[in-house]
């Protein structure tokens, strides 16, 4: 082997080693000890988002009229939810478009928060429209409306969405 | 040869850590399903808020075990602790699943926490502590996470330099379903680390044939056989070498160290021909990948050692070409950093919405400074500072919103107060006499079911005497009063016809006295359901003056102390955020800088290279002309 052959072997084998050394240490010491600052100032954060929250619900939405309403949609359910519009007393309240990520979201067990409002004690009407597709790709729209009771505390709703299926209707509500 | 795969030998392989984060079956408790639906979409912080809040009511209610989160308890803990790692709180990850370890639980949700617990310790990097929890698992345990059990003891093993210890586990799980292609290469790395050599090469081309179709599992057994034809070059068995290193793929995530050691293998083993073609389309790949600009090199390098010179020179001549082009762009880059133009490329909500956002950097023209930073974007280190970098503007951009949002809460505070302040006093004049009507009414209510409750057990008829009867009996009374001491036969006369009288109407009370019971009940249940809306309406009266009062009154304080943290906090933030972003751009120059100073290097060499290349080739030619 040539003087340049073994020049540049020694070159080729050394060089991935030196290239990031000084990069590595760096990271490695600096950032390390910057990280649990950045522990700590998220911690202050989620307390003051906590402490914040406590004070936009008493401030935004007493208890006496205070109403959520949640969505979920079951874990076998393959149609695809494109839209959920919120009626309450004839009003409009809320409606979302989901995207393919909150889709998966919901299909993975979670619940989605739609809606935080108030309403006076007593008797109300929600109507409930939710279009998607079904997994044939046919599109649909369904409407339900349900009638509710408010009492003096907070009231929480759950509406859990599915396909239209035979004879069934595909949005359900109980109460929480 | 080249030492960086042995280097990785000591990086085994952790594959759950890319677990999903979907965590549980869907909750019934509707706020831990809410914060499950943010951790599902990757928003840990609003995941968290949500679980933190749910959790301290939890523990405020009278009846936990009436909770809706009572039933969830568990899974909740350990989503806890799981959201927590993802947002890279390590400090606080482990505390919610430790109590679930501490409490008393069935034994396979004891079993399921120490599991949970031992990986966020390996995690951390704590891993006598990890150890130690897994050996607190005793007893029956979910069968979803036995070989987990096992490939994380077999890690901890691996990380505390005991691989001896290590084989068992990993034998194990040779035939998991899960882990058998990850827990192969660990294996063999394990057989490595303990000095069988043998057992490791045995092992390592076991797992570099095992049948595969998922990209993670094709990867590792990719990384078994440059691993293998690693260790072969290094033993000087180059043919055994170039075998194991064709079988990695050409498209996988190895295939460019893969065919740069290819192609020195075959040089070891003086068949220069056939180091061409691996080197020959590695040089043809993206310029800026180091095994690719090392393939730039060696492609004339064996030429040159074919005879074939002027090739040699020609391929060495595009090479410098190419050196000079890549060094002009990192110039470009670490000047660019220097303008802040990384961070600002990073920061890019587009990119960071896309999974594979380290990945794309690479592909926008406008920011040509990711090219050279992909294995340093890659590294644990300079990732954590990067997310942490990332957190920190995204803690930063909510504290500013929530600050404005202070502006907003004070104005809607003092709207209340002008609008109830003028109107209470008055309103609360006539509540007062109001008040004091109804307590009126209560009482004389309750006296009368009072009275109803006493007939029922003790009849009275003259309690049931009507206002008429009532009148009649006192007149009576009152002329028996007054013939009591009369002594005449007039007298005595009026006052047997008083009496008459008083027997008439003793005979009406008594013989009407169930009738006029049941009339009187009847009547005082229409009072009870009239006093019952009367007392709601007193009630909603109640919680609706209390509710006026509570709409402005005692915010004050709140909003000045939130605000004053929020303005520390956005200092700590703005504090931070800057040396995070310093040192972020020091390593990244460093390490354009060393990739520049190694490109210098190849170009020196590759000049020198051609000089002598040009040299042999018109020597050759000479010959050629004049034999």
């Amino acid at each position: 082997m040539s003087r340049l052959d073994r020049a540049l072997l020694s070159l080729l084998i050394a060089g991935g080693l030196v290239a990031s050394a000084s990069a590595e240490k760096l990271s490695g010491e600096q950032m390390r000890s910057l990280d649990g600052q950045v522990q700590e100032i998220k911690s202050d954060v989620l307390g003051i988002a906590s402490e914040l929250s406590n004070l936009e619900e008493r401030l935004l939405y007493p208890s006496g009229t205070q109403i959520a309403i949640f969505v979920s949609v079951p874990a076998d359910e393959t149609f695809r939810l494109d839209a959920v519009q919120i009626h309450i007393n004839g009003e409009p309240a809320t409606h979302h478009i989901y995207s393919y990520k909150e889709l998966e979201a919901l299909q993975n067990g979670g619940v989605q928060r739609l809606y935080s409002g108030n309403v006076p004690t007593g008797g109300h009407e929600l109507s409930v429209t939710m279009s998607g597709k079904q997994k044939g790709g046919t599109e649909f729209t369904e409407t339900d409306t349900f009638t509710f009771e408010k009492g003096v505390e907070p009231l929480a709703l759950g509406l859990t969405l599915a396909g239209p299926g035979l004879g069934k209707t595909g949005i359900q509500i109980g109460e929480w | 040869m080249r030492l960086t795969p042995i280097k990785s030998i000591g990086l085994t392989v952790t594959a759950f850590l890319a677990t999903s984060p979907a965590l549980c079956d869907k909750p019934e408790d509707l706020y831990f399903g809410e914060a499950v639906y943010y951790a599902n979409q990757g928003f840990y912080f609003e995941a968290l808020e949500r679980l933190d809040a749910e959790f301290a009511q939890h523990h405020e209610v009278d009846e936990p075990n009436l909770d809706s989160l009572f039933p969830h308890i568990a899974d909740a803990q350990f989503s806890l602790g799981d959201f927590e790692l993802r947002y890279r709180m390590h400090h606080r990850a482990g505390r919610a699943i430790s109590a679930v370890l501490e409490g008393a639980v069935d034994e396979m949700v004891r079993n399921d926490a120490a599991y949970r617990l031992a990986r966020i310790q390996f995690q951390k990097g704590q891993m006598t502590d990890a150890m130690h929890s897994l050996e607190r698992i005793d007893g029956r345990v979910p069968a979803a996470i036995e070989d987990d059990i096992e490939f994380l003891r077999a890690n901890i093993h691996l990380a505390e330099g005991r691989p001896a210890a290590a084989i068992a586990p990993l034998e194990n799980l040779q035939h998991s379903k899960q882990f058998a292609a990850f827990a192969a290469y660990n294996l063999g790395i394990a057989f490595l680390q303990n000095g069988s050599k043998q057992e490791a090469i045995a092992q390592l081309d076991r797992a570099g044939q095992v049948s595969a179709s998922d990209p993670g599992e094709l990867a590792i057994r990719d990384k078994s056989n440059l691993v293998l034809g690693t260790l072969f070059l290094e033993q000087g068995e180059f043919a055994e070498a170039a075998t194991h290193l064709d079988r990695v793929r050409l498209d996988g995530p190895y295939s460019n160290q893969a065919l740069l050691s290819s192609g020195w293998a075959n040089v070891s083993a003086e068949r220069l021909e056939r180091a061409i073609v691996p080197w020959g389309i590695l040089a043809e790949r993206e310029v800026t990948d180091r095994a690719t600009q090392e393939a730039m090199l060696s492609l004339p390098f064996a030429y040159g050692r074919l005879e074939r010179h002027g090739r040699a020179a020609m391929l060495y001549g595009d090479a410098l070409a190419a050196f000079d082009g890549e060094i002009d762009k990192l110039n470009a880059s670490i000047e660019s950093i220097r303008e802040g133009r990384f961070l600002a490329a990073l920061s890019r909500e587009e990119i960071r919405k896309d999974k594979d956002w380290v990945i794309r950097l690479r592909s926008l023209p406008e920011t040509p400074e990711t090219y050279y930073m992909m294995e340093l974007l890659a590294s644990h280190d300079f990732q954590t500072g990067l997310q942490n970098y990332l957190d920190l503007a995204d803690l930063r951009r909510k504290l500013h919103t929530w600050r404005t949002n202070f502006d907003a809460f004070e104005d809607m505070i003092a709207i209340r107060r002008g609008h109830y302040e003028p109107l209470l006093p008055d309103v609360d004049a006539s509540f007062r006499e109001l008040d004091s009507r109804i307590r009126l009414r209560r009482e004389q209510h309750s006296m009368l079911v009072k009275r109803r409750d006493d007939l029922l057990t003790t009849p009275r008829p003259s309690l049931l005497a009507t206002r008429d009867e009532q009148l009649v009996l006192a007149r009576i009374e009152d002329l028996e009063a007054g013939l009591a001491d009369a002594e005449s036969p007039l007298a005595d006369e009026l006052l047997r016809r008083c009496q008459r009288l008083r027997g008439l109407l003793t005979w009406t009370l008594e013989t009407e006295y169930h009738e006029r019971l049941t009339a009187f009940d009847t009547n005082l249940r229409r009072l009870d359901e009239a006093m019952t809306v009367a007392q709601a309406q007193y009630d909603q009266y109640i919680r609706a003056r209390q509710a006026a009062t509570h709409s402005y009154v005692g915010y004050d304080r709140s909003v000045q102390r939130m605000r004053a943290r929020t303005n520390d906090s956005i200092a700590t933030l703005d504090r931070l955020i800057i040396r995070q972003g310093r040192l972020l751009e020091i390593v990244a120059i460093d390490e354009l800088v060393a990739r520049r100073s190694r490109l210098e290097n190849y170009g020196d060499k590759a000049r020198f290279a051609l000089a002598d290349s040009y040299d042999r080739a018109t020597q050759a030619q000479a010959r050629r002309e004049n034999p």
